[in-house]
């Protein structure tokens, strides 16, 4: 497994100085990603590593989406409601400037105190706010704005009333409507990649994880009390499934790994933010020439290669 | 058909002790707790007799539930479980495997391949709940990629029959990244033109249910199965809300407007072949 992923980011560095000759002079930034992150694969984090990992990705300082927006993107305008029940406020979407050009951006958003984290479920969207999420990258496909979706969930929210209002079969179609965009799209795992309700919205042509963050397909917890009949064996678990971005960059699941300040992304929000942009900025780089069926096509073609089997 | 069997659960009762719920025999029924032969049930299509209960189906005898006789040619054999991570939770990924295997007698959770149906052709994925619970891992997400591109191929539609309680966790995040898979399977058989019509049977639920089960151009359900994203027992623990006695239910379902219908098992091979047969006339 280690060779090939390897060999995946050796022949994305190969691509990358070839266009570098061309007088590409923006990606040199890419190429040091990509030479840091062959680095990374020589050192998978162990047990407690991972652990750590886990805990930094729910650190309570961690910065948000909305931390993110506003020293990212200028002019945000935040889109509310999925024009059918509700506006969902765990799952935040707008539009702004980003290098000049106008993106769509749709994040998890969780809260600060107890308040905000009330209004916000936790970052655990109902179907009202992947509807939200359908309409605007709907929208950007109609103007050809690149979209961007910061990803950071410990789930769709497991209630009756979201189940009621469809949560599997909206998430599904969240699915469907990103592997049919013909826009640029580039996600960003920024803390909790939870399962089905961060998946929903990461379907995209690069998929970008900060250091400290996790994907998971359930949570350890969640994990633990199933496989183990008790979740306080949730560290056990995150060591047996892996959800950390070394992990998640050799099983081929993201493209690159997003740096974060010494400590963790709460440490320094500029700096995490600094890096995040620059990370976005080279992927959207890479993406804005290739026209958009081509994409789509091989966006498709990239989640169709995934996983390991005899 | 066979003649409905005396009702034993009042024989039941006497026995003191109930089963737990976990031990109840397969073919005891869990609603009326009528008791079959095997081949009883299997001849009444694994329907309670006295109370229309819809027992699991296995994979094949779905299959021949469905497809005309010997019509059935399988596909994707050679597709199966690889270990990638090491898992081991109380027990190793690869035993599990194993003993998954010699349980069924199928190679993964899912059985696909070309048929004709009331002698239309079309390509068949079919799941099996007692593989691992139906789970979706890097095979079954596979196997069903390939039935896609096999419908896409022939022209054929495709009948995707799902039994799953989610993605399967011993591959951690690869189980995950067949919900996009799947969907872009399906996204480029909508492309090609092709038609995918999706029956849900108990329980379609989680990362089955958030892909490609409910992107079917109909989708249709069996009575009474549990077609949620979160199970009831998980939204119970983690909301502490009181449940409907419905909850999840494909009658719920259908009522909040989820499902084009909820069709018996005795209906369901003529509603897919008067089906087939609209959506093979497009002119």
């Amino acid at each position: 497994m280690p060779g090939e992923a390897e060999l995946r980011l050796r022949e994305r560095l190969s691509r990358l100085k070839d266009l570098r000759l061309l007088g590409g002079a923006k990606v040199s930034g890419e190429i040091a990603r990509l030479e840091r992150d062959l680095e990374r694969l020589k050192a998978t984090p162990g047990g407690d590593e991972i652990w750590a990992k886990v805990q930094l990705a729910r650190h309570e300082d961690r910065p948000y989406t909305l931390d993110y927006v506003e020293r990212l993107l200028e002019d945000w305008i935040e889109l509310h409601g999925d024009r059918g029940r509700a506006d969902d406020e765990a799952l935040v979407a707008g539009l702004g400037r980003f290098g000049g050009r106008t993106v769509a951006l749709i994040g998890h958003q969780k809260g600060r105190d107890i308040k905000e984290r009330q209004r916000r479920n936790f970052g655990m969207a109902y179907p009202e706010g992947y509807r939200k999420a359908m309409r605007v990258m709907q929208l950007a496909e109609r103007h050809r704005f690149p979209v961007f979706t910061l990803v950071d969930t410990p789930g769709a929210w497991p209630g009756v009333a979201a189940e009621q209002h469809g949560q599997g079969g909206t998430l599904a179609r969240s699915h469907a409507v990103m592997a049919r965009l013909t826009v640029p799209i580039v996600s960003c795992i920024i803390g909790e990649g939870g399962s089905g309700g961060a998946s929903a919205v990461a379907l995209a042509d690069q998929v970008l994880m900060q250091e400290n963050a996790i994907y998971t397909v359930i949570s350890p917890e969640g994990c633990a009390a199933i496989l183990w009949r008790d979740a306080g064996q949730a560290r056990k678990a995150a060591a047996a499934f892996k959800p950390d971005a070394t992990h998640c960059l050799e099983l081929g699941v993201i493209d690159s790994i997003v740096p974060e300040p010494d400590g963790g992304a709460q440490t320094d929000y500029d700096e995490a933010a600094r890096l995040l942009g620059e990370s976005l900025s080279e992927a959207l780089v890479e993406l804005e020439g290739v026209p958009g069926h081509d994409l789509r096509r091989s966006r498709r073609e990239k989640f169709r290669l995934m996983g390991v089997y005899a | 058909m066979t003649e409905p069997r005396v009702d034993v659960s009042i024989e039941r009762k006497d026995l003191g002790e109930p089963a737990a719920p976990g031990k109840r025999h397969p073919n005891t029924c869990p609603s009326c707790g009528s008791h079959y032969r095997d081949d009883e049930l299997q001849a009444n299509l694994r329907v309670c007799l006295q109370c229309g209960h819809h027992f699991p189906v296995p994979a094949r005898e779905r299959v021949a539930q469905l497809a005309d006789a010997d019509s059935f040619d399988e596909e994707g054999l050679d597709v199966r479980s690889s270990d990638p991570l090491d898992f081991f939770d109380l027990r190793p990924y690869a035993e599990r495997l194993a003993e998954a295997e010699i349980e069924t007698g199928l190679g993964e959770a899912i059985v696909i391949g070309r048929a004709t149906l009331d002698g239309i052709p079309c390509v068949l994925s079919v799941m099996d709940f007692s593989f691992m619970g139906g789970s979706m891992g890097s095979a079954v997400g596979e196997k069903f990629v390939r039935a896609c591109e096999s419908a896409a191929v022939q022209g054929a539609p495709l009948i995707s029959v799902t039994a799953s309680g989610g993605a399967r966790m011993q591959e951690g995040i690869l189980s995950l990244m067949q919900l996009p898979k799947t969907v872009c399977a399906v996204e480029d058989l909508h492309d090609a033109g092709g038609t995918m019509l999706s029956v849900m049977s108990h329980p379609t639920t989680a990362g089955v249910l958030a892909s490609f089960a409910s992107l079917g151009d109909v989708l249709v359900a069996e009575p009474g199965a549990l077609l949620s994203f979160t199970g009831p027992r998980v939204v119970q623990q983690t909301t502490r809300e009181k449940l409907p006695d419905d909850f999840g239910l494909a009658e719920s379902n259908y009522r909040f407007g989820h499902l084009d219908a909820i069709v018996s098992r005795h209906e369901l091979r003529s509603l897919l072949a008067r089906l087939l047969r609209l959506f093979s006339h497009a002119r």
